[in-house]
């Protein structure tokens, strides 16, 4: 990835942290917020109980690198499609999205096939996630 | 010129209300890309220098829910308007969590809303300049009003008045020793000062020190600052608050204080942007150039001083035109 083909970014990766569905907890997507950041990201973090409408309008306004969305709510599979189907429609379809939270495997395993690039269970670490967002936002850049 | 065909294609659909391309070019600018250039160019003479006002104060007084109501305010009177959100980069890895949005409450498709966030980043120009350009994209794409949130402490506090043509200073009650330490920044920076979160105790002793200090004027250009309470969540006082900020640009036109103002930010701006052109030329030179090494020389051999060959460096080689790299 980071070889000597691609020369390295002269800016640091922007990425929008959003939780979509209605539960309350944010915990989680804040320690991820706060590890991007440490590895050098600026994170946009978004809060609470966002529609897929709003997710979209902020990563577009903010012009990120890289989404990641956060659920635990269990209406992921309403949820993540509808993003990426309104990137898609906005001509944004190359954004990358990942997705956190708890998700069984089967729906991961969809939410894959419909565009979702990366999926992290409860016990993921944060290296791997920070290690994946990395790789996401160059392979765009 | 209108609808000149050779406006850059980014520049003319910013103009044509293109959201996506504006955020883009809002990237380009907070990058320092080549490619902001020629479109900054081209929209500088369609911005028509709306107000641009500037809301800075200690963390977590409420900054971000007072710019929340102020937009739902002007919404309601059909006015457009773009925030500007400015938070501090972290020292030790460069990024930062930008958390402002959070507070945004609008319709998901009012299109007469933009919210960017920005980190300051730190880099050469500082954020005083990155910002400036951003406000002017948003005023050439048609937006009535710009609100500009900024953290009050170090280096972003006292940029805002070379950014903004109203400043708000918000502070909450029991702040008392902060405005005392405070006190010279705030009120060369303050043209309202705002004290929310009016609903907690203190509110009315808060207004009243204020009020004191607010007393020892003559203020430069004549405008004594404005003293609003408000409280985001009792939802009182954001009418006062603009209203402030209206007779503050009011008073601005009729003074003549909105050129000068104009005129001292756009001086800050060129001296700054020559600074830094100076400042990459002669560090690429340093290098580079045989004179200037042979100076580099002699004060690592310590036969020079630094003061000394800063004095000769200026002397030997004024900085050439642009472009001739
Ligand atoms: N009691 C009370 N709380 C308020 C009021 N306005 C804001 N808050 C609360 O204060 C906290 C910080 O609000 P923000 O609007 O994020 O403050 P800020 O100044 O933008 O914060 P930073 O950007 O982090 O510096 C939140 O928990 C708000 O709910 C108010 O008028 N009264
Ligand atoms: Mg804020």
């Amino acid at each position: 990835m980071s070889g000597p083909r691609r020369p390295a970014r002269r800016h640091p990766i922007r990425v929008l942290i959003a939780k979509p569905g209605l539960d309350g907890h944010d915990r989680g997507a804040k320690v991820v917020a706060r590890a991007l950041r440490d590895a050098g990201m600026e994170v946009i973090y978004a809060g609470l109980r966002q529609t897929p409408e709003e997710i979209v309008r902020a990563a577009l306004e903010e012009d990120v690198d890289l989404i990641g969305l956060s659920i635990l709510s269990g209406a992921h599979m309403a949820l993540f499609p509808k993003v990426l189907k309104l990137l898609k429609a906005q001509k944004a379809g190359s954004v990358p999205v990942f997705a956190g939270g708890i998700i069984p495997d089967e729906d991961a395993h969809r939410l894959k096939k419909a565009g979702i690039r990366a999926i992290f269970g409860p016990g993921t670490s944060l290296e791997e996630i920070v290690g994946t967002a990395q790789k996401l936002a160059r392979r765009r850049a | 010129m209108k609808g000149s065909p050779r406006l850059p294609t980014a520049a003319r659909a910013i103009l044509a209300g293109d959201r996506r391309t504006l955020a883009r070019v809002i990237s380009w600018v907070e990058n320092g890309s080549p490619s902001a250039e020629p479109v900054l160019r081209a929209l500088y003479p369609r911005t028509h220098g709306v107000p641009v006002v500037g809301l800075t104060g200690p963390l977590g007084v409420g900054k971000s829910s007072l710019i929340s109501t102020l937009v739902g305010l002007l919404r309601a009177r059909g006015r457009s308007v773009a925030v500007v959100a400015v938070d501090p980069s972290s020292p030790f890895s460069g990024g930062s969590v930008l958390g402002d949005r959070i507070r945004l409450e609008r319709r998901p498709d009012d299109a007469g809303v933009f919210f960017r966030s920005m980190a300051s980043r730190g880099a050469a120009g500082g954020v005083a300049t990155a910002t400036l350009e951003v406000c002017r994209l948003l005023d050439a794409a048609g937006f009535d009003v710009v609100l500009v949130e900024t953290v009050g402490s170090g280096q972003v506090d006292v940029a805002i008045r070379e950014i903004a043509t109203t400043s708000i200073v918000v502070l909450v009650p029991h702040l008392g020793d902060e405005v005392q330490t405070l006190k010279a920044g705030l009120f060369e920076i303050a043209d309202i000062f705002c004290v929310n979160k009016s609903d907690l105790p203190g509110a009315d002793v808060a207004r009243r020190d204020l009020a004191d200090l607010v007393a020892h004027g003559p203020y430069e250009g004549g405008w004594t600052p404005a003293i609003v309470s408000t409280s985001t969540t009792a939802a009182t006082g954001t009418e006062e608050l603009w209203s402030a900020v209206e007779a503050h640009e009011a008073f601005l036109d009729r003074t003549g204080g909105r050129r000068a103002g104009e005129r001292r930010r756009l001086a800050a701006e060129i001296v700054g942007l020559v600074r830094d052109r100076v400042g990459r030329e002669l560090t690429g030179r340093l290098e580079r150039d045989p004179e200037l090494r042979r100076l580099l020389d002699a004060v690592t051999a310590r036969t020079l001083d630094p003061r000394s060959a800063a004095r000769r460096l200026r002397l030997a080689s004024p900085p050439g035109p642009e472009g001739r790299r």
